[in-house]
């Protein structure tokens, strides 16, 4: 019997991949949970940011002007490039999968670099959306202030734009609320792209090694989800934080 | 390696891949377009609606739903359902109280 066991084990050890642990029947089951799981993380920060967009339409509604008029700050340039360089960034992780998926090694470390490149790109123009915000007293706190709202004109370059009325001393204390959704909203959503791009260093390092193009893709499936999910999140912050009423 | 244990699922080419990103860019040019034209009520609905379209494009291609299994499928559902259902209570109920007295 003992001697059975012990043959049975050795048998089952050699027909099997490396990366096939233990407690899964088959790659095929191993990957189907993992890739389970991966989803309901990801259905877990859907409702994260799904609180937050309801707190934003609940203070959207009430203060509509105060919301249109915060956001004729942004720069619709900044925040288009934005999209694009995100939605760019995400076909090129999915030409990683692709790539992981039919092994191909240099396609892989390539997509995966031009991904980290995009992904940086776009947090340095969030940088740039960030300071002007800073420069303009725009930031919710000690320092910031109502003159673009009191007193349109004195900002004459959004003023060109879009002639807005100013607004009464209690709508225009509002805004406050909508830049502090601005920031949690945006400021949350960059830190999930720099985790991003911090496991993306980490996936270049092991692609150049070969560690997804030998069958084993689950990693790089599983992070693409992510990448995707967060690109979602933008698709919606865009339309609506920068895109309320621009007519 | 051998073949019984090998991870055998639909693999998506790079020609998907790459109509998905024109139609997500086209998408993006549109939602700028339409949010400069004057439509009233209109115009929150029809930014929502193309990022949505977006969103499914990217949920059901580049993340690929449309071929996955349907245990995968399933609980995508559930979960943008749960989602818009506490949306949705929520949102009703702030909006249906206390009408205009905000």
């Amino acid at each position: 019997m003992p001697d059975n066991i012990s043959d049975s084990a050795e048998t089952s050890h050699v027909a099997h991949p490396a990366y096939l642990r233990h407690h899964f029947n088959s790659v095929e089951q191993q990957a189907d949970s993992t890739h389970f799981a991966m989803w309901l993380f990801l259905l877990t920060e859907v409702m994260f940011f799904g609180g937050l967009f309801t707190a934003y339409l609940i203070y959207r509604n009430w203060y509509y002007p105060a919301f249109v008029s915060g956001s004729h700050q942004l720069n619709v340039i900044w925040g288009t490039t934005n999209t694009a360089v995100l939605i760019f960034s995400s076909f090129t992780m999915a030409m990683g999968v692709w790539c992981a998926e039919t092994r191909r090694r240099k396609g892989l470390v390539l997509c995966l670099s031009l991904t980290f490149i995009f992904g940086l790109v776009f947090l340095g123009i969030k940088a740039i959306e960030y300071r002007e915000k800073i420069e303009m007293h725009h930031v919710p706190g000690f320092h910031y202030s109502l003159q673009s709202f009191l007193d349109p004109e004195s900002n004459p370059e959004v003023y060109q734009e879009y002639h807005d009325k100013p607004l009464a001393l209690d709508m225009a204390q509002h805004t406050e609320l909508y830049f502090s959704l601005y920031f949690i909203m945006t400021g949350m959503h960059a830190l999930h792209m720099i985790i991003g791009i911090g496991i993306l260093a980490f996936m270049i390092f092991r692609a150049r090694a070969g560690a997804y193009t030998s069958g084993h893709v689950t990693f790089v499936e599983n992070f693409g989800l992510y990448w995707h999910f967060v690109d979602i999140v933008w698709i919606y912050l865009f339309a609506l934080l920068y895109l309320i009423s621009r007519h | 390696m051998s073949e019984p244990n090998e991870h055998a699922h639909f693999i998506v080419g790079p020609k998907t891949y790459v109509l998905i990103l024109i139609a997500l860019l086209v998408g993006t040019a549109l939602t700028v377009w339409a949010s400069f034209v004057d439509m009233g009520f209109w115009n929150p609905v029809i930014a929502l609606a193309i990022a949505t379209s977006k969103a499914s494009l990217v949920v059901l291609f580049f993340m690929g739903i449309k071929y996955s299994s349907k245990l995968t499928k399933l609980t995508v559902f559930a979960g943008i359902f749960t989602f818009l259902i506490l949306v949705s209570m929520t949102l009703t109920d702030y909006f249906s109280r206390a009408w205009g007295s905000w």
